[in-house]
């Protein structure tokens, strides 16, 4: 047993619990401590993704108790995959927050440590109820990071999510109550032999707690018609915070790529694969009614957290889809999104505090100090995130597209995908002249750039470039992952060990 | 047994999806509280109802699992927490906004 697989999820603990009862501390030590904790998370997914590319399932059996009766950790390429995406852009977001940001309210490096905790251990988690735990405490985290530097806006947004997040928490309780009362466990690999398993009278109810959890998990995941909370929540938060939820609807695609192809999968009998059917149109409207919503928004960040229901759309229909090419492409297209979208939160804080009392909203205001340079980031993130070529929007897509055979979903997919990166394009470059040509005349003298902000950013939004040059090697890797998510026998075998010892 | 424990559940849940609906944050707050009640009271059935039956298995023909129990204690706790973290919000909305309408304004008369 790996004792390295809870780490992820100890560290933040820990690191953040410290931070709690240490909260008289001066603001260096708390930056430091917090820093530290959350740079270390890199080394540690690094080394996660080295040992889950083995090919090898790693189960940590809490307390040592097997399998199927007790709670169990389960790293494979897909979760290794998720820590290392969340590591990066935790790091990221952490030394745009340490520039300043973290002053404005109170704990924010506690509540950010345990933020980590919670997403890192939602993907490790390989145990229904535990997944419930931890959302719970990355949700709870998120409440307070949403409302981080006050005002009226924030708060309005705030109660909002929480009282949507809580209705998602009760959905969820009754779905896995359902699925214990009729499988008797709520180890997710155990659950899916049970579901094979299960007799005709039970696929009905089985069928419908399925589909509640895909209701949960849309509303984490912010699709069709359960994205409403989205932009504005996006747009009001904190801009680290913001970036840092960029992998918050990850977390819900995450659970449905899992459930979905596990519990629910190919094996299930006359369940399987029970939810493409559904996300197949959802996914294609949410991309639609995201660029939409991009076209008309009034500031740039709600037009960047559009984006992100555009890119939720887009890696749901990867996932619809149900091929290991189209699943491929589709995590290949999670990596680039989650980056970028946290990328452009930051970007826009940095335009928008050069702005005055315009903010990020798209009038004309007082012009930049550093145009070319924002506007060159601008210019890149937008290229990234529209999809054109060369940068890794433009790969993501390709994938996706390239997935299917020409046939019906092609004839569908390809014009929404398309047409929506077109429109993309058109709400971003109506942005950007907005903000970098269509100014007045003055300047405001006090908004200097601070390169330690400016670094952040640019690192952020600079990883698609890596994305693009390490293609294949990520590529190749995306390819392991998702045939190693149809690979059913692998999972069962964690309970069949279990049970012999 | 069954037909109380339905019906209980039914009426808590609607009541609770009732005031959910409403477009004031008390009245919001209740209403969660009241489904996170039925939540729970509904995770508790899914051991299956029985009465005086122990939890420790081969003491008796019958047995009681006491997984969802733990299940409920852990629901419990968490809707505690999140029922204080909404109060607490909802307070702070009524300071920062002025009214307590959900959407943060008073709708247009």
């Amino acid at each position: 047993m790996n004792h390295g697989l809870i780490l992820p999820i100890l560290l933040p603990m820990f690191a953040g619990s410290l931070l709690l009862l240490g909260a008289g501390l001066s603001l260096r030590v708390k930056r430091s401590l917090s820093l530290l904790a959350t740079l270390l998370l890199l080394p540690l997914s690094g080394y996660l993704l080295w040992l889950a590319d083995q090919g090898v399932l790693q189960v940590y059996a809490a307390g040592n108790w097997a399998a199927p009766f007790g709670i169990i950790l389960l790293l494979d390429r897909l979760s290794a995959l998720l820590l290392v995406v969340t590591a990066v852009l935790g790091s990221f977001a952490l030394l745009y927050a340490m520039r300043g940001d973290d002053e404005r309210g109170q704990s924010f490096h506690a509540l950010f440590q345990f933020q980590l905790m919670g997403i890192n251990g939602a993907f490790l988690t390989g145990d229904l109820f535990n997944l419930f735990v931890f959302f719970e405490i990355l949700l709870i985290a998120s409440y307070a990071l949403l409302v981080h530097g006050g005002g009226a806006e924030r708060v309005r947004a705030g109660l909002h999510y929480v009282v949507l997040n809580l209705v998602g928490s009760a959905f969820f309780l009754l779905a896995v109550g359902v699925l214990y009362g009729i499988t008797g466990t709520l180890n997710m690999a155990d659950m899916a032999s049970r579901v094979a398993a299960a007799g005709p009278d039970d696929a009905a109810l089985l069928g419908a707690a399925g589909l509640l959890l895909l209701v949960v998990f849309g509303l984490k995941a912010a699709f069709l018609p359960l994205y409403f909370w989205l932009p504005k929540a996006y747009a009001s938060a904190t801009a680290p915070v913001a970036a840092l939820f960029a992998i918050m609807t990850k977390v819900g695609l995450y659970s449905i790529i899992r459930v979905y192809t596990l519990i629910f999968g190919d094996d299930a009998g006359s369940l399987a694969n029970m939810a493409n059917d559904w996300l197949w149109p959802i996914a294609l409207l949410t991309l639609a009614l995201g660029v939409i919503g991009a076209l008309a928004a009034v500031s740039l960040q709600g037009l960047l957290a559009y984006l992100v229901v555009v890119s939720v759309g887009t890696l749901l229909a990867g996932i619809a889809i149900g091929t290991e090419q189209a699943l491929a492409g589709a995590l290949y297209y999670l990596v680039h999104s989650t980056w970028v979208a946290g990328g452009l939160f930051l970007l826009a804080d940095l335009i928008a505090r050069q702005r005055g009392d315009k903010q990020g909203l798209l009038v004309q205001g007082p012009a930049l100090q550093n145009p070319h340079l924002l506007g060159g980031l601008f210019f890149f993130g937008a290229i990234a995130v529209a999809g054109l070529p060369p940068l890794s929007g433009f790969i993501g897509k390709l994938l996706l597209l390239r997935s299917l055979e020409p046939g019906v979903q092609a004839l569908m997919l390809w014009p929404v995908v398309l047409g929506g990166g077109l429109l993309t394009l058109v709400a971003l470059s109506r942005a950007g002249s907005m903000l970098f040509w269509r100014v007045g005349l003055s300047q405001l003298d006090s908004a200097e750039l601070d390169y330690g902000r400016l670094l952040a950013c640019a690192g952020l939004l600079l990883l698609s470039l890596l994305l693009m040059v390490g293609a294949a090697p990520l590529l190749s890797y995306v390819e392991a992952t998702a045939s190693q998510l149809h690979d059913l026998a692998l999972y069962r075998q964690i309970i069949e060990s279990g049970a012999a010892r | 047994m069954e037909a109380i424990f339905a019906a209980t559940l039914g009426i808590l849940t609607a009541s609770g999806v009732y005031l959910l609906l409403r477009a004031r944050t008390f009245p919001v707050v209740l209403g969660l509280t009241l489904i996170s009640y039925a939540v729970n009271l509904f995770l508790f059935a899914m051991g299956r109802l029985q009465s005086g039956v122990v939890t420790v298995i081969g003491k008796s023909s019958e047995y009681a699992d006491p997984l969802p129990q733990a299940l409920v204690l852990t629901a419990i706790v968490i809707g505690f927490a999140m029922t204080a973290f909404v109060v607490v919000l909802a307070l702070r909305s009524v300071g920062e906004t002025r009214t307590d309408h959900v959407d943060g304004q008073e709708p247009a008369q």
